[in-house]
């Protein structure tokens, strides 16, 4: 069997689909850093469950659209939550959002046990992990399956599905990103210039949560976090230009996914071991790797010395 | 530069010796000297970002100063912070936290009770009248974020008198706070001036130097002037600190 | 099955049963009581991330003890390896938000993701090897009462016993380091070894809740009783006991309730029964809660009115 037998039908779909839904979580993650709400990614990873779930249960369906729906209005009602919590107990953000995110995720869990959605082809760990392994093209049977529509035909549904849902969330972004930056710098000038903040700030929030929901199904929820939390983090230690640190997080991202996933599907079987690891879980040890060079030899890992 | 007032270092309860403290590499405040009397009470003053609340913070040891030493009752300051109490400009408290005013008054009382030691009656007692001493009795009970700014203020002065510390130290008392806070707060400094308590405060409001305080030190990053407020508070010098002669409230 | 669960909540389900519960129960008080402090001292999320940064060395732990020819599944050594990681992740967090620019919450998601991807491979090469029977691990995730060792409680219950004591001894210095670290610090409190200390008990709470919560929602029986608790009561020490106490309650019932239900995860038992207690205080705390507030407001309208 050649090397393209075996890569284009089981390595490529899995890599194709982590090197999208990183991407899909770099571009947001970006601003939520700049903007001190890195753990809403969190947050929305672990909403999207009960989402999902519920609207199994509500409607019979477990088709892509119904899946998305469930979890991106899951996220709305975990962020209203987060906001009534904090307005309501005064609590400080970190604590509002573990309360929520760790009781909807208990409630899909629970959901998920004692109703026999079992139909939903989920369970807990693939929540968590992902099945980014299971996403295989069976009809591939080489690099010229590329080019065979019919073959194309029969890729996994997840991957069209998160390229659309990247290029929307990567659109959006690019349509916007004069208003989100200035909102992010400065608030208050913001609003004096006739921005209004609060969409923005809906809007950051709604991308988080798009590019959770369309990772989730293929990476499950730790990727997303890692992804959210990691490339961004590390391109702010590289450089001090919010374009370049954008730049430098998605092609941070896309080589922690690309790479990850290769390393997971070869790495043991070079060692000798008849078997591969996650690959959800490589990307994520891959990019928190990049993040701690960053912090040990990045050109701009420093904080400024601070003011009096 | 001014050479500092010569007093018996016996007598001095803070004496700051050639103190420089730096943010990234800019000087802030340099070669400070100064002697804090025993028994006096000292406003320094000086126009925004002359380093006041630097120079209290790098006394204390809050903030690393680059050179210089402090002393405090002739020991090193860290020796002596038993017998120190600092009032910050404004509490950088949670203010949604569970505290009740008198909790807050018997965090005063830390040195005496320790870890485990218990909160005795006396002690209690000794709280209450803290919060007496500035007219804050009634509101003991009270969450600390239900206050407003001025009685919050006081609240932290009762912190500071229920550690009986023989030198206070206060950045901007009066910064933001009612006639009734402000009568209330220097009614308690002149009394802790007559039992022989030193009073260092950073304080902006030129027109009350002379009525509330007996020494000034003049600073602008540098000491331009220390001493009695009679000699010391006059319009060339405060010009020269103040960097402008705008100052016709002040004694030629 | 209400006759069972009756049973279960008075301890009358059998020796080991009422041992479960026991433990679940002191678990709670522990992480609900040390749980006021770390969330007053704003380290709510860093118990999360330090909850998930267990999952590498629990499965460290598994192989090394199965290598060495013992039981892979030895609550105590696997603990041993769940602090070990944590406590590595909770280095890392700290160097990350000493030496660079990165905001706190930033770091404590890269530090969560990173360790807990890394507890995931391991669970994987674990699965794939063929050391015999199935691991059971996954039971960590989510937490499990079902095929709890009369050890295992014996050694939460002890726990948070231990840990209970340590919390009554440091509560002052804790509080006065969560009010205000810049006086505290004055008064010759050492707050680094205050906080060093908080975030070791919260650790320690971390670890015993692993077996019967979960390393994914353990951080809700830190948090979530503790806001609940704040709704009533502005003096910490009745916080505290407060939230102790919620954490016991569900603590008792949510094992209880999986004892019966052995299909029901416990971990999410437990945390639905904090989150409901959360959400009826909310309601109908006096004074804080919405109704109450709203009652004020219409009174004072009223009076505004008049």
């Amino acid at each position: 069997m050649t090397f393209g037998a075996e890569f284009v039908p089981l390595t490529l779909p899995p890599l194709v689909i982590a090197v999208l839904a990183a991407l899909a979580c770099a571009a947001p993650g970006n601003f939520l850093l700049l903007r001190g709400q890195s753990m809403l990614g969190d947050a929305m990873s672990h909403v999207v469950l009960p989402g999902i779930v519920t609207a199994f249960l509500l409607t019979g369906s477990a088709a892509q659209p119904v899946m998305l729906a469930g979890a991106l209005a899951a996220a709305a009602v975990s962020s209203a939550l987060i906001e009534g919590i904090r307005r309501a107990t005064g609590a400080d953000p970190g604590a509002a959002m573990g309360v929520t995110f760790t009781a909807m995720f208990a409630l899909g869990v629970l959901l998920l046990e004692t109703s026999g959605a079992g139909a939903v082809h989920l369970d807990v760990e693939h929540a968590l992990y992902g099945n980014l392994e299971g996403l295989i093209w069976i009809d591939a049977t080489g690099w010229a399956s590329l080019a065979d529509p019919a073959a194309l035909a029969t890729l996994p549904p997840e991957l069209p599905a998160l390229a659309i849902a990247t290029a929307a969330i990567l659109g959006a972004l690019a349509l916007f990103w004069r208003p989100l930056t200035i909102a992010t710098f400065d608030e208050g000038f913001a609003n004096s210039a006739g921005i209004p903040t609060r969409w923005i700030s809906a809007g950051v929030t709604g991308l988080t949560a798009l590019a959770a929901v369309a990772a989730f199904s293929a990476v499950g929820s730790i990727l997303t976090i890692a992804m959210l939390i990691c490339p961004p983090a590390t391109a702010r230690l590289l450089t001090d230009s919010l374009p370049r640190q954008m730049a430098l997080s998605l092609a941070i991202a896309a080589l922690s996914a690309a790479l990850g996933t290769v390393i997971a599907g070869y790495l043991p079987l070079a060692l000798g071991l008849g078997f591969s690891v996650s690959a959800s879980g490589s990307i994520a040890v891959l990019s928190g790797i990049f993040l701690g060079l960053a912090a040990t030899i990045g050109p701009r890992r420093r904080r400024l010395a601070a003011a009096p | 530069m001014v050479d500092p007032t010569p007093i018996p270092v016996a007598e001095t309860a803070l004496a700051v010796t050639g103190l420089t403290v730096s943010y990234a590499a800019l000087p802030v405040v340099e070669g400070i000297n100064a002697r804090f009397p025993k028994g006096t009470m000292t406003a320094i003053i000086g126009p925004n970002g002359a380093g006041k609340s630097t120079l209290l913070k790098a006394a204390l040891g809050l903030v690393p100063a680059v050179a210089g030493e402090v002393r405090a009752f002739g020991q090193p300051v860290a020796k002596a912070m038993p017998r120190i109490a600092y009032v910050p400009q404004r509490a950088a408290v949670d203010w949604e936290f569970p505290a009740r005013v008198i909790d807050v008054v018997q965090m005063g009382l830390y040195r005496k009770t320790g870890l485990l030691g218990r909160m005795t009656p006396a002690l209690k007692a000794q709280a209450v009248d803290c919060l007496a001493r500035l007219g804050m009795a009634d509101f003991a009970q009270r969450q600390i974020g239900a206050l407003s700014g001025g009685q919050q203020q006081r609240v932290f002065l009762a912190r500071a008198l229920a550690q009986e510390a023989d030198l206070m130290i206060l950045d901007e008392p009066f910064a933001g706070v009612d006639a009734a806070t402000e009568s209330a707060i220097i009614t308690v400094l002149h009394a802790l001036r007559a039992e022989g308590k030193t009073v260092i405060a950073v304080h902006h409001d030129l027109a009350t130097v002379s009525a509330y305080f007996d020494r000034v030190l003049l600073l602008n990053r540098r000491v331009i002037a220390e001493g009695p407020t009679t000699t010391t508070f006059r319009r060339a010098t405060v010009a020269e600190a103040y960097g402008n002669t705008l100052l016709t409230s002040i004694p030629a | 099955m209400t006759a069972d669960l009756l049973q279960a909540l008075l301890f009358q389900g059998g020796y080991n049963a009422a041992l479960v519960s026991l433990g679940a129960a002191l678990l709670g008080l522990a992480a609900g009581a040390v749980g006021a402090f770390t969330t007053l001292r704003r380290r709510a999320l860093t118990s999360d991330a330090m909850a998930h940064a267990t999952l590498p060395g629990i499965g460290l732990a598994f192989l090394a003890m199965a290598a060495f020819g013992g039981d892979g599944r030895n609550l105590a050594g696997l603990l041993i390896g769940a602090g070990l990681t944590a406590a590595l992740g909770l280095y890392w967090l700290q160097r990350l938000t000493d030496t660079t620019r990165l905001p706190e919450d930033a770091a404590t998601g890269a530090i969560l993701s990173t360790f807990y991807g890394a507890g995931i491979v391991i669970l994987t090469v674990i699965q794939n090897l063929s050391l015999g029977r199935p691991a059971g691990l996954e039971g960590f995730l989510l937490g499990s009462t079902a095929g709890m060792l009369k050890s295992d409680a014996i050694l939460i219950a002890a726990g948070g016993a231990v840990i209970l004591a340590l919390l009554l001894i440091l509560r002052r210095a804790l509080a006065m380091t969560a009010f205000d670290p810049g006086h505290a610090r004055l008064m010759g409190i050492n707050t680094r070894a205050a906080d060093m200390a908080l975030l070791l008990l919260t650790l320690a709470c971390v670890l015993l809740g692993l077996r019967v919560v979960g390393l994914i929602l353990i951080v809700a029986l830190l948090i979530t009783p503790a806001l609940t608790a704040r709704l009533w009561s502005d003096r910490i020490g009745v916080v505290a006991l407060l939230a102790g106490g919620i954490g016991a309650f569900a603590g008792h019932l949510g094992a209880s309730l999986s004892l019966v239900l052995p299909d029901l995860p416990t971990g999410p038992a437990i945390v639905l029964i904090t989150f409901t207690a959360f959400l009826l205080s909310v309601l109908f705390a006096p004074g804080r809660g919405l109704i109450a507030r709203a009652l004020t407001r219409a009174r004072q309208a009223a009076l505004v009115r008049a």
